[in-house]
């Protein structure tokens, strides 16, 4: 006897996100999804980024990772407010689920924050297949990877809104074509955004924050305060 | 190896699944659609599925998958194509703007029960 079924799988993490898309929009934080393989310098970036948008703009952290509070301990020196997750918990999970980034987003409290950005676990395969009610996805690559990576994890970057290349500063010692991998980026997501930067040297940095700054309509100190929030 | 996640939702719902009424149930196939894009490994689902399903109803289930190829459609001419490789640009109008009909279905079609 056959019966039918006929359900998506992911389902449940689905309609988890749909409630973190609904409890970000009444906080009106913006949250961004930060995913990349382990090494890419994603923590890096994270910490360029905060330095320069701090303290106009109120961000708030969530660090996933499987093991260590590493991450995060380098990031609260920034000040933001952060929360580290640890999969191992859950038991060595290689990404995070909508209902950790629930349980973690009201802990954290999102009342006093514009932005939230997710560091995802460093993986380039099962975080792309895992919707968190985020408004918008960035992938970091490195120049110390393959310029085939867009073409071997294709879904990564199909779902990604923009794309960090990371590591320029060491361009001149090594044999990677840049060209080559905005190229593979284009193909899998033509027209995304791709920013070459170091977030070492902070080289190439502002073309990105403008970016993160008008994706999520974050408002400036002085307008904040027009606003009277 | 995000698929034990997977496995665990698609066990929940295949037991769901398996009518009240009947005795002693034993599933012998539980039938998918996976895409193309989708992150599955399926010898990986399947060790997983194996692992999970020892002493329930699904234990020895045979897994048959229904392989969905990647379908898109292009926003701005609306021309529909299936690919086969890593390029999503629209073939037509080298538009990136796209909407992927199918590759990313992770579904349970249905189960099918051993007659007693």
């Amino acid at each position: 006897m056959e019966v039918n079924i006929q359900k998506r799988v992911l389902a449940k993490n689905e309609s988890d996100a749909d409630r973190n898309r609904a409890f970000f929009k009444e906080k009106q934080v913006f949250v961004l999804n930060m995913m990349s393989s382990p090494g890419s310098g994603k923590t890096e970036v994270l910490c360029r980024t905060l330095e320069n948008l701090m303290p106009d703009i109120r961000v708030g952290v969530i660090v996933g990772d499987i093991c260590t509070t590493n991450d995060a301990d380098r990031l609260s020196v920034t000040g933001a407010k952060v929360t580290q997750i640890n999969t191992d918990q859950f038991g060595g999970d290689c990404h995070l689920a909508a209902h950790l980034i629930e349980s973690s987003a009201r802990a954290l409290g999102c009342d006093d924050l514009d932005l939230l950005i997710v560091e995802n676990i460093g993986n380039l395969v099962c975080p792309a297949e895992f919707d968190i009610g985020e408004d918008a996805r960035a992938v970091v690559l490195s120049v110390t990877e393959g310029e085939d990576k867009p073409l071997k994890y294709p879904l990564m970057f199909q779902v990604a809104d923009a794309a960090i290349l990371n590591k320029i500063d060491l361009l001149p010692y090594l044999d990677f074509d840049a060209a080559l991998a905005v190229e593979n980026m284009d193909k899998v997501h033509p027209g995304m955004p791709v920013f070459e930067l170091s977030a070492k040297t902070g080289e190439g940095i502002e073309p990105w924050l403008f970016w993160l700054r008008t994706k999520g309509q974050l408002p400036l100190l002085n307008q904040r305060f027009r606003r009277g929030l | 190896m995000h698929e034990m996640g997977i496995a665990q939702q698609m066990v929940t719902i295949a037991l769901d699944a398996i009518p009240d009424d009947i005795e002693n149930p034993r599933v012998e196939k539980l039938n998918l659609r996976i895409g193309k894009l989708a992150a599955v490994v399926e010898h990986s689902l399947s060790f997983c599925l194996e692992v999970m399903t020892k002493d329930t109803p699904l234990e020895g289930a045979e897994l048959i998958i229904d392989e969905v190829p990647v379908c898109l459609r292009c926003e701005r001419c609306n021309h529909e194509w299936q690919t086969e490789i890593p390029a999503f640009g629209c073939p037509a109008c080298n538009n990136g703007q796209v909407t992927m009909i199918s590759g990313r279905e992770i579904e349970i079609t249905s189960i099918e029960l051993a007659d007693n």
